[in-house]
């Protein structure tokens, strides 16, 4: 198992020096002067020569790269120009934010996914098979923003049910930081008015940024669960007398998911980069909203330290896909 | 047809005239047209014809699992004295298959799911049938699970499967082909069922393995007092096997007697050429000339008769009835069309 890791990690080396490398050469060479940009319009020559300096430009290309991998590996981004913090510190704060988001979409299409999945599947090209497949194509075909908008409008303003925005309310005390995640540090600290809160502001949000992923886990599902069913160890199952449920919801469903789990992988990206719209909309205090006003106030450096982030994020979902791949199919964990 | 005249008592099985269509994209086949047989208690009944001519579509029949678009037409499966055809899919489920019924199937490679250890596989047979010593399903609980464990490493034991205790929280590729039929032999047994059904059990294995899987269920048979409905097209395997054998064309039931009298007397045509095409007994290779006819547009009439040395006109109009022809032998043919004195 340790091995495992060890080499789904130097695995993952490649990618993350090739993102390092492009985030590296969108900044430092495609500006033709980034310490003019960065001195700002009035700044007067001395200044300019000033920053080059300070930041290394005068350097080698080679050397100055090398330097920003240092600092990357020191989560040294520098400071951010809009809230004038150290960017990690930023990304620190409002990462669990939008973990907390994804982690609950994520588990709502499994959670819807998964079971609408099966339910088509077994009732294949008959109406619940229908219904869901034009339920899927819907939900990938909507655009988010349009789709949380009508949530707001719908649940926050005419039936006045759940909040327009924000993580928690105003009133409401933030739980004692622990984890970051609020539902878990809530429930720690015995608050379950906190945890309350924290799911009715979590619910329009989360469901907006699981629509894709409720959709593709459910085709995926689907697919998975109709070709297990041509298999022949489902005549015998069915022979030996294993009842119907629990031959599908068992003994099909977990040779079926395989395909699903290592969509979830896949899905993860999207969701980050669906994070940033669904964020901006409800006013979700997490990196998509701080990655939407670092590029309206061109912070380059809070962009580059989020692009990275998702980067390694992306990369640590894999490795952990995989993981659950193994645990579900035992072919797979003798490779490891 | 085929009942003992010396056992007063019913057969534990009994197909009769049993006809099955199966719908498909490509129209309607007839895959089984009036097949017969009946195992008697404590028998090994052997059910031989070549690829393709029904035998797993009879198997499914009886225990009620027919694929997709396939309907009974007409005929009767007689079980210890219920008729299988009227019984829903929940008492079929609960007291039919895995229960009253085991089955060791054709591939043992493919037929134990890929991603649970075998002990779980074969303790959820026992989990809703039994042990045989309990009615069937009882309490789901720890004592319950512990017994059935128990009984199944005994069994394990008993199919000869090394380590039996490890062997259950192994998963299926980790043991060879031969371990994997043992493991589903065991599967069929676990619930003392009155019948075990094997749909070509030792086809998937090499030819030793084979012999010794054969051995094996011999001895079990008589251990465990079920009876065995055997499908193989190997006739070799039938002669060490069976205490009487069905001889199946096309979906036909052709000839049926005891193994000794069969192989030594085959009446029907079929079985003749069958007999001969076997490498035990052929000098040189013999097929039999032709091609087994689809089941989509079989010949009228018996259905082996485009392919008969011996085929008269009236072949190609009716089906031969199926008469008694020597010592607890019947033959449908229409050679044999007068009952011998
Ligand atoms: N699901 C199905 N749909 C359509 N036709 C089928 C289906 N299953 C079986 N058949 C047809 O029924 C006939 C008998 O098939 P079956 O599997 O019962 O033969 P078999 O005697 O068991 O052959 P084998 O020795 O190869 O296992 C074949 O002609 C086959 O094409
Ligand atoms: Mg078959």
């Amino acid at each position: 198992m340790l091995r495992f890791f060890v080499r789904r990690i130097l695995l993952v080396v490649p990618t993350l020096a090739g993102l390092l490398l492009l985030t590296f050469l969108l900044v430092r060479v495609v500006p033709n002067d980034p310490s003019a940009a960065l001195a700002g319009e009035n700044a007067t020559l001395a200044q300019i020569e000033e920053i080059r300096r300070q930041y290394g430009f005068d350097r080698p290309l080679w050397q100055q790269f090398f330097i920003y991998v240092g600092q990357v590996a020191a989560f040294d981004f520098g400071k951010s120009i809009y809230t004038n913090a150290p960017v990690a510190q930023d990304i620190k704060q409002r990462l669990p934010a939008t973990l907390e988001l994804t982690f609950i979409a994520l588990a709502l299409g499994a959670g819807l996914g998964i079971p609408l999945g099966v339910l088509a599947a077994i009732s294949h090209n008959r109406f619940a098979d229908y219904a869901i497949r034009v339920l899927t194509v819907g939900g990938l075909a909507v655009a988010s923003f349009w789709f949380a908008i009508m949530l707001q409008f719908l649940f926050a303003m005419e039936l006045d049910l759940l909040p327009l925005r924000g993580r928690l309310a105003v009133a409401t005390d933030l739980p004692p930081l622990v984890t970051g995640f609020h539902l878990i540090d809530s429930l720690l600290a015995g608050r379950l008015d906190i945890f309350a809160d924290t799911l009715r502001h979590l619910a329009l949000p989360a469901f907006t940024l699981s629509i894709g992923a409720i959709a593709t886990i459910t085709r995926f599902t689907r697919s998975g669960v109709l070709e297990t069913l041509q298999r022949d160890f489902v005549i015998y199952e069915t022979a030996v007398g294993y009842p119907r449920p629990v031959l599908i919801g068992v003994y099909v469903l977990r040779n079926s998911v395989v395909a699903a789990i290592t969509q979830i992988g896949l899905l993860f990206g999207a969701l980050i980069g669906g994070a940033v719209v669904v964020e901006s909309i409800f006013d979700w205090p997490g990196i998509g909203t701080y990655a939407v006003r670092g590029i309206l106030s061109a912070d380059f450096k809070a962009v580059l330290a989020v692009t990275l982030l998702v980067g390694i994020i992306y990369a640590m979902v894999n490795i952990l896909v995989d993981l659950v791949h193994a645990l579900v199919d035992p072919r797979v964990a003798e490779q490891l | 047809m085929a009942a003992d005249p010396t056992n007063a008592r019913p057969p534990l099985l009994s197909v009769a005239n049993l006809r099955v269509s199966i719908a498909s994209d490509e129209g309607l086949a007839q895959v089984l047209d009036g097949v017969s047989l009946d195992v008697a208690e404590g028998r090994i009944v052997g059910v031989v014809g070549e690829s393709g001519c029904g035998k797993s579509t009879l198997v499914r029949a009886v225990l009620g699992i027919l694929p997709r678009g396939a309907r009974t037409e007409s005929g009767s499966i007689h079980f210890a004295g219920e008729d299988l055809l009227t019984l829903d899919e929940r008492a079929m489920t609960r007291r039919i298959r895995g229960r009253a019924i085991g089955f060791i199937p054709q591939d043992p490679y493919l037929a134990l799911n890929p991603v649970f250890r075998v002990g779980t596989q074969l303790l959820e047979i026992m989990r809703w049938h039994g042990d045989g010593s309990e009615d069937g399903a009882g309490p789901f609980n720890r004592a319950r699970r512990a017994r059935h464990r128990l009984w199944l490493i005994q069994i394990l034991k008993a199919v000869q499967l090394p380590d039996p205790e490890q062997a259950l929280d192994r998963y299926p590729h980790q043991f060879s082909g031969g371990q994997r039929q043992r493991l589903l032999i065991a599967g069929a047994l676990a619930c003392r069922p009155r019948l075990v059904i094997a749909d070509e059990p030792t086809t998937a294995l090499d030819v030793t393995t084979q012999l010794e899987i054969l051995k094996l269920l011999k001895r079990l048979v008589a251990e465990f007092g079920v009876s065995m409905l055997f499908v193989t097209h190997d006739v070799g395997v039938v002669a060490q096997l069976c205490d009487e054998v069905a001889v199946m064309y096309a979906g036909q039931s052709v000839e049926w007697g005891g193994t000794g009298e069969l192989l030594a007397r085959p009446r029907h045509p079929y079985t003749v050429s069958l007999l001969a095409c076997h490498p035990d007994r052929a000098d040189g290779l013999v097929g039999i000339a032709g091609q087994v006819p689809s089941a989509l547009a079989p010949p009228t009439g018996c259905r082996f008769h485009p392919r008969c040395g011996k085929a008269m006109a009236a072949c190609a109009g009716t089906k031969p009835e199926t008469t008694p022809s020597g010592d607890r032998h019947t033959v449908a043919c229409m050679l044999y069309g007068v009952p011998d004195a």
